[in-house]
């Protein structure tokens, strides 16, 4: 039981939204899946986040975001993340993010997106299934 | 140079990438944990370790980060391992201490980890102690335990810290007289937080009260303090007596020693008995009585503690 290794998570709120309801949801469904959830808060700045990946030594990031700053904010975290050595932490993003926006997303490296409807059994199952092994 | 001793270099030179990477080795490979933490113990041991548990709602995280700012004031650096518990049911956990001192991340001298507890009895996850071991070799100044906040047995605190703080606050429904007596014992400070309540002052008596019968004519009286985390009040006078409790057992050499020796002969009584246990468990599952006994203790023929008897006598005689 000790040594089992975990899947560390960072459920990040980038911007300025005022709730963290979905956030919370995909965490708490994470944990129940056995995984080992750090979450921030709200108000995060894409600084916060790429050094809380560091120091918590996460697997993989999941970017909340409702107010529509995406484009502004994620090539700022992805970018953090490389300078910090993170290349091997696998990023996903949640939230309002419009269709024409994913395959730039994507293109900065955001594995995939989730939009709104998506199950907490459809996220737990991607991350199961495409989570980086640690060397 | 191999990955581990890549790792390994990059800690005690205090690379943050390399500090986190090695925290996570130690929770998850033993193999590796043990050959980081032999390369890194000679130069631990330099840290003032600091454990602050109480019950949940009592406002931990948010009084370690004002204690974190002061000590930055102070020009020293600081670790903060933040333990929380891991669901028996599932294995995961939710790791929420952070978002109080989430301000602090981008400070270079503090590092913030969160770990969980991973059902280690007591509260207290054993990669704890190897990951304040790692944090110390780094050079922290100043490393900050907080633990689980059952309130109860947390005593496993006291073989990783050397000054243990206990925070309640009034009103948590948690009267002091439930405070199981292991932690009055124990605690160096305690601290009244929220003390803008109505009931701070009748707490601060309550725990005057159950120290004074407990008032053994040890040399350090723990004092009481009242702090209000969220606005910082209390703080400055509280991080003094960190200190004074600091230079307390540091100029009190003899009972440093003691200590010292204890905690030494603590940690290696409990390697020996893992690695005992283990090589003698997985000899013993090998051998066909093993499995002869278990089925005889599932039918009721034979008690768990006379399986073990039997067990362990046929392998006496054997070698």
């Amino acid at each position: 039981m000790q040594h089992e290794r975990k899947i560390r998570v960072l459920i990040a709120k980038p911007g300025l939204d005022s709730h963290d309801r979905g956030a919370k949801v995909v965490a708490r469904a994470l944990r129940d899946a056995g995984m080992e959830v750090i979450y921030t808060g709200l108000r995060q700045t894409p600084e916060l986040i790429a050094e809380t990946a560091l120091q918590e030594d996460v697997d993989v990031v999941g970017l909340s975001i409702l107010s529509g700053a995406h484009k502004a904010l994620f090539p700022r975290i992805m970018d953090l993340l490389k300078k910090k050595g993170l290349t091997d932490v696998m990023v996903f993003a949640g939230g309002i993010i419009p269709q024409e926006d994913l395959a730039e997303m994507k293109k900065l490296g955001i594995k995939e997106i989730f939009g709104p409807g998506t199950t907490t059994e459809a996220i737990i199952r991607y991350v199961l299934d495409n989570v980086p092994k640690k060397t | 140079m191999t990955r581990t001793e890549e790792i390994v270099h990059g800690v005690l030179a205090g690379n943050r990438r390399s500090i986190a990477r090695a925290i996570t080795i130690i929770e998850n490979e033993p193999l590796k944990a043990h050959e980081i933490i032999a390369a890194i113990y000679p130069r631990a041991g330099k840290a003032h370790v600091i454990g602050l548990t109480g019950s949940g709602g009592a406002g931990k995280s948010t009084l370690i980060e004002k204690i974190v700012r002061e000590y930055r004031q102070k020009g020293k650096t600081v670790g903060v391992v933040a333990v929380d518990p891991t669901s028996p049911f599932t294995g995961g956990a939710f790791l929420g201490d952070r978002i109080r001192m989430q301000e602090l991340s981008t400070d270079e001298g503090v590092f913030i980890r969160s770990m969980a507890n991973r059902n280690y009895p007591g509260g207290l996850a054993k990669a704890t102690k190897d990951a304040v071991k790692i944090l110390d070799a780094a050079g922290k100044d100043v490393i900050l335990v907080e633990t689980v906040g059952a309130g109860q047995s947390e005593v496993e605190i006291i073989k990783v810290a050397q000054t243990i703080v206990l925070i309640h606050a009034p009103g948590l429904g948690d009267e002091i007289q439930a405070i199981k007596a292991g932690l009055m014992e124990i605690a160096d400070i305690f601290v009244v937080n929220k003390a803008d309540r109505e009931n701070a002052d009748k707490t601060m008596m309550d725990i005057q009260a159950m120290l004074q019968l407990n008032n053994n004519g040890k040399p350090w009286k723990p004092p009481i303090l009242k702090t209000v985390a969220l606005s910082g009040e209390g703080v400055p006078q509280l991080v003094e007596k960190l200190e004074e409790h600091r230079h307390f057992i540091e100029e009190d050499t003899e009972r440093k020693k003691k200590l010292l020796k204890a905690t030494a002969e603590a940690e290696l009584a409990e390697a020996i008995k893992e690695r005992t246990v283990s090589s003698i468990l997985d000899d013993l599952r090998k051998e066909g009585k093993f499995e002869e006994l278990l089925q005889k203790i599932l039918k009721r023929e034979i008690d768990p503690a006379s399986a073990a008897e039997k067990l362990l006598n046929e392998r006496l005689r054997k070698h």
